[in-house]
């Protein structure tokens, strides 16, 4: 009798989750389906936006272009360190944020409200907010270093990749780490609080509770929320396009698919660029959930 | 509305006449109104705002109506959002203003404007503009208002430091400036800039580098003839004495300024020369700016004695779309917005350059922008880039050349190699 | 185990007295420090924000100059800001899209997270793989795709058009962070809720969604500001003054020439932007407080 309902139950879940399941698969496919679709069928074609000229097919020519240009080889390199870097900065971080937040003290609203207020802001107006701070000659941040004599001159930051680079992950950093935070901050609240008050019984210090209650139990978040991270870490083009917009060795793989799509109006060459960066994002994922035993069972 | 004439009288007062036909005409008119839609400057701003209300000024003179659609601040995103609808073939949009470097890529979607303009009146304008206008034999864009890049220059610093002229040679600039950034830091403004100009890799370094070029007899990258005229020692003379200012007489941060950091620089009173576009006088001229009445404005310095006055042609054109359902009734707009009293209103109101050399004679223009009697010498000798020429491929020449040119300014690259990977790039585009 | 605490109770207690003094010089040590570190975090996220909020403020002759702080204060850029119609506009623009966009994540998601959370379904690997490829895509490659879908569908330039576009970027983050929580809460509460006959539906609605409602408030709140904020989409698919959303907008702020850019006007707008999503982010930390509190004391 048992095994019957138990069968039943099954059943009907089953028949719930397909319910359930569809509504969002449907409106999922319902928007990506024509972009994709025609985003393949364009980068096998040579397909000028002038108005005139007919998209005629090209084979793969679009994608022997792409891999031998030095440009989008330097810009896929400049996406690598960008993600990399920042993605580490914010995740330990925002980590360290969270835990803070987590705590009990005078003013944890106070903070709590602080840390969203980077992401917050629109970015295109953060980005021209920092544009403007390391601005080489009036910009607050040469000025106060200056000042603190931690600078002996006034730095053109934007100005060379050495320099540019660190001040765009900084203020990546600045924008993104407040996400990080917001979803561990999340993922600790589930920690039950007991596990931590059976710990101080039993003698465990703050740093040891770390590392065996607390980062174990907030991996699974932390996981999520490095891919995400990661994913938009690839595809960013906000902040660079507007402070160092234009710069040859500054591009990353999404201005430099911009620039073949938009600028020069190769429909072609730009739409085998996104396949690729596509591509390049879909091994990411794959090696990340194989290497993090993320299940989806 | 029905009227109904006697049949008794023969002959009709004329009062009564002119009165049924000022009755009659503007209801024709209104049966025949049509609405157009007319892209132009975001009417948040002062510009925008302006041509809007002269543009429903328009459309109550002619009994149509008027839809503004405000495009985006930014010239690339525009550009970016025109095209969708022209890909779309939409009629949405009857009239776009189109920058100067678009005639080539907008040509395909527009109407031939010498269907509704006759020769006077196109002669009107002047000729480097039109000739950037037509591509391929028709005429894309009508002028609206121009744009030059002009030398602005310190009065009270020449006269302090015992100069009588602005600069006529860009040597000249280059020892102008050093003696007065010397003077000026000495005197207690570490900050203080000989020459600040627009480097970062945009069209801004674009526009600079090709008016250095040109003013030193080297061209302008391509010819109208698509011959890729670039790398030629001129050229490369030019670009290694804007190399030179690099950190002399202008800020290492000058590879990444745009318009609006140089003219910050400008009228905070941190440099003694500026290279930028006519809308920074009227700002700089504003009794609350901190230089106001303490400058002036020129044609550029040749490279060399034996060089040439060069600006960069910039400015905005009226262009009707080929997929308007009233084309004609656009070009009336068109016609109206860029009429002489238009420009002269426009050039008193905004201080923006008029494309009818006769405007520049009027005394009330001269009165408020005493500086334009120049500018119909600068005008003259403007130099368009080679977009019309490369039409859809212009981006691509562009952003080779400005990224070569900021890569020589920052040390990057030799100017040999620059003029070298910009004639690679231009070759293959024209070939 | 008991044996052991008792013991090490006992060690504790002897211990306690002299351990005192140096615990309590090692607390206000950690103390002092931890409450620098909080400083130093509020410094770092407020210190553009404010000197954004200090430009706003300052009158336009001020705002390029070396001097760090304003020598007067001036309402124009605000009243600029505010007497704009369109502004206005953007914002109730912005508040409706954003809004619509995060309800409908959060309502289908977590459906569908619930589902793939906890329900049993052959294809779960897949579906999510598929929901994961949506935010793969770089931006600029779906916008022409989508321009000309958003045409056929007689959707440009609605809200409605835009508010599908944005399901492109908070759905796939909803549905995986919800199935994270789902997957993390223990299986007892349900099998015990089973074994009372309630039905699956009855179990997510009563008991699993209200104990995922701090998840559902942090993802529906980054959701939202990930709507408020988005500039490409808005940008190229409205162009009326009457559809467009609150950033772009602000883009748009522009002064007599198209090279001019009123610093003023921007930061300005920029604030009055920021400061309703900074009064939600206080409105909704206590409700997080609130419910895992009220959580505990259920549980």
């Amino acid at each position: 009798m048992a095994k019957q309902i138990e069968i039943d139950l099954y059943a009907r879940q089953k028949r719930l989750a397909w319910f359930l399941i569809t509504p969002s698969v449907f409106v999922v496919l319902l928007i990506i389906a024509y972009p994709t679709i025609q985003v393949i069928v364009y980068s096998f074609m040579k397909y000028k936006l002038d108005g005139v000229t007919p998209p005629s097919f090209a084979g793969i020519d679009n994608y022997a272009f792409v891999f031998s240009d030095p440009d989008w080889w330097h810009a896929v390199w400049i996406t690598v360190i960008f993600t990399i870097v920042s993605v580490i900065l914010e995740s330990v971080l925002g980590l360290v944020i969270a835990m803070v937040a987590n705590s009990k003290f005078k003013g944890r609203t106070f903070l709590r409200v602080a840390i969203l207020v980077p992401w917050a802001i629109p970015t295109v107006v953060s980005s021209q907010i920092w544009k403007w701070m390391v601005n080489d000659i009036y910009g607050v941040v040469n000025i106060i270093l200056t000042n603190l004599h931690l600078l002996p001159q006034k730095i053109a930051w934007l100005a060379t990749p050495a320099t540019a680079l660190p001040v765009i992950i900084a203020v990546d950093v600045w924008k993104a780490t407040p996400f990080m935070a917001l979803l561990l901050l999340a993922g600790l609240q589930l920690i039950p609080k007991d596990l931590y008050e059976a710990g101080s019984i039993d003698g465990a210090t703050k740093i040891r509770q770390f590392w065996a209650i607390t980062l174990p139990l907030v991996t699974p978040t932390l996981l999520v929320a490095l891919i995400f991270r990661t994913l938009d870490a690839l595809r960013v083009f906000d902040i660079f396009y507007v402070m160092v917009g234009g710069q040859g060795n500054m591009a990353t793989m999404a201005v430099y698919n911009q620039q073949q799509l938009i600028s020069f109006l190769d429909a072609g060459v730009g739409s085998s660029t996104s396949v690729i960066i596509l591509i390049i994002i879909m091994l990411f994922v794959i090696l990340y959930t194989r290497f993090s035993r993320t299940s989806f069972e | 509305m029905n009227y109904r004439l006697s049949p008794n009288r023969c002959v009709l007062p004329k009062s009564f006449l002119a009165a049924a036909a000022a009755f009659l005409l503007p209801a024709t008119l209104q049966a025949a109104g049509v609405t157009i839609h007319f892209a132009g400057d975001s009417d948040v701003g002062e510009g925008g705002r302006w041509t809007k209300t002269l543009s429903e000024e328009w459309a109550k003179k002619t009994g149509n109506t008027l839809e503004y659609i405000s495009r985006p601040n930014d010239a690339t995103a525009t550009l970016q959002q025109y095209q969708q609808y022209w890909a779309a073939k939409s009629g949405d949009v009857d009239v776009y203003m189109i920058d100067v470097i678009w005639p080539g890529i907008a040509a395909p979607h527009a109407v031939d404007l010498k269907k509704y303009f006759k020769e006077d009146e196109i002669k009107q304008h002047f000729p480097r503009i039109i000739e950037n206008n037509t591509v391929g034999g028709k005429l894309v864009g009508w002028p609206f208002f121009t744009d030059a890049g002009v030398l602005y220059y310190r009065t009270d610093l020449l006269e302090k430091y015992g100069y009588k002229e602005p600069p006529k040679t860009w040597e000249e600039l280059t020892e102008m400036a050093k003696k007065i950034q010397d003077g000026e830091r000495k005197d207690g403004k570490a900050d203080f800039q000989g020459f600040v100009f627009e480097g970062k890799a945009s069209e801004s370094v674009t526009c600079n580098a090709i008016e250095w070029v040109y003013s030193y007899g080297g061209g302008t990258i391509i010819d109208p003839d698509k011959k890729v005229t670039i790398n030629n020692p001129n050229a490369i003379k030019a670009l290694e004495t804007a190399k030179g200012w690099v950190g002399t007489i202008s800020p290492q941060g000058v590879v990444s300024y745009g318009e609006e950091e140089a003219r910050n620089i400008w009228q905070n009173g941190g440099a003694a020369f500026m290279r930028n576009w006519p809308y920074a006088y009227a700002l700089s001229a504003d009794p609350k700016s901190p230089i106001s009445g303490k400058f002036d404005a020129t044609v550029l310095p040749k490279g060399g004695a034996s060089g040439k006055n060069a600006a960069c042609l910039g400015g905005w054109q009226l262009m009707v779309s080929a997929y308007s359902k009233n084309p004609e009734v656009a070009a009336d707009l068109v016609r109206y917005l860029c009429s002489t009293e238009a420009q002269k209103k426009r050039a008193i109101d905004l201080s923006q350059l008029p494309t009818r050399p006769e405007v520049y004679k009027d005394p009330d223009v001269l009165a408020k922008n005493k500086w334009f009697s120049n500018a119909v010498e600068i005008l003259n000798n403007a130099i368009a880039r080679p977009s019309t020429v490369t039409k859809a491929d212009y981006n691509q020449v562009s952003t080779s050349f400005f990224q070569s040119v900021n890569k020589v300014l920052s040390g990057g690259e030799s100017a040999q190699q620059a003029v070298a990977d910009v004639e690679r790039v231009a070759k293959r585009i024209v070939r | 185990m008991s044996t052991t605490k008792g013991i090490d109770t006992k060690v504790a207690a002897a211990g306690l007295s002299s351990a005192t003094k140096e615990t309590d010089t090692k607390t206000v040590v950690l103390r002092v420090l931890f409450y620098l570190l909080v400083v130093a975090i509020i410094v770092f996220n407020l210190f553009p924000f404010v000197w954004a909020l200090l430009s706003s403020f300052r009158p336009s002759s001020e705002l390029f100059s070396t001097k760090l702080l304003p020598t007067q204060l001036t309402l124009a850029h605000f009243q600029a800001v505010f007497k704009d119609a369109r502004f206005v506009a953007g914002l109730i623009n912005s508040i409706i899209v954003a809004g619509c966009t995060v309800l409908i994540a959060l309502g289908l998601g977590s459906l569908c997270a619930y589902a793939l959370g906890r329900l049993p379904f052959r294809f779960k690997g897949p579906v999510l793989y598929l929901v994961l490829t949506m935010t793969m895509f770089p931006t600029i490659a779906v916008l022409s795709g989508l321009f000309v879908m958003l045409k056929t569908l007689s959707l440009f330039n609605t809200r409605q058009g835009l508010i599908v576009t944005y399901l492109i970027f908070t759905m796939p983050f909803t549905i995986w962070v919800m199935t994270q929580y789902f997957r993390s809460l223990p299986k007892e509460l349900e099998e015990a809720a089973y074994v009372d006959g309630a039905s699956p539906l009855k179990v997510f609605w009563d008991i699993l969604l209200p104990l995922t409602l701090p998840g559902m408030v942090s993802t529906g709140l980054l959701a939202f500001i990930a709507a408020w904020n988005e500039f490409l989409f808005a940008l190229t698919f409205t162009v009326t003054d009457t559809m467009k959303t609150v950033p772009v907008v602000i883009s748009q702020f522009s002064g007599s020439s198209s090279f001019e850019q009123p610093w003023g006007s921007i930061m300005a707008g920029s604030m009055v932007v920021t400061i309703p999503l900074v009064i939600l982010v206080m409105v909704f930390q206590y409700r997080i407080v609130e419910g895992l509190t009220a959580g505990a004391v259920k549980g």
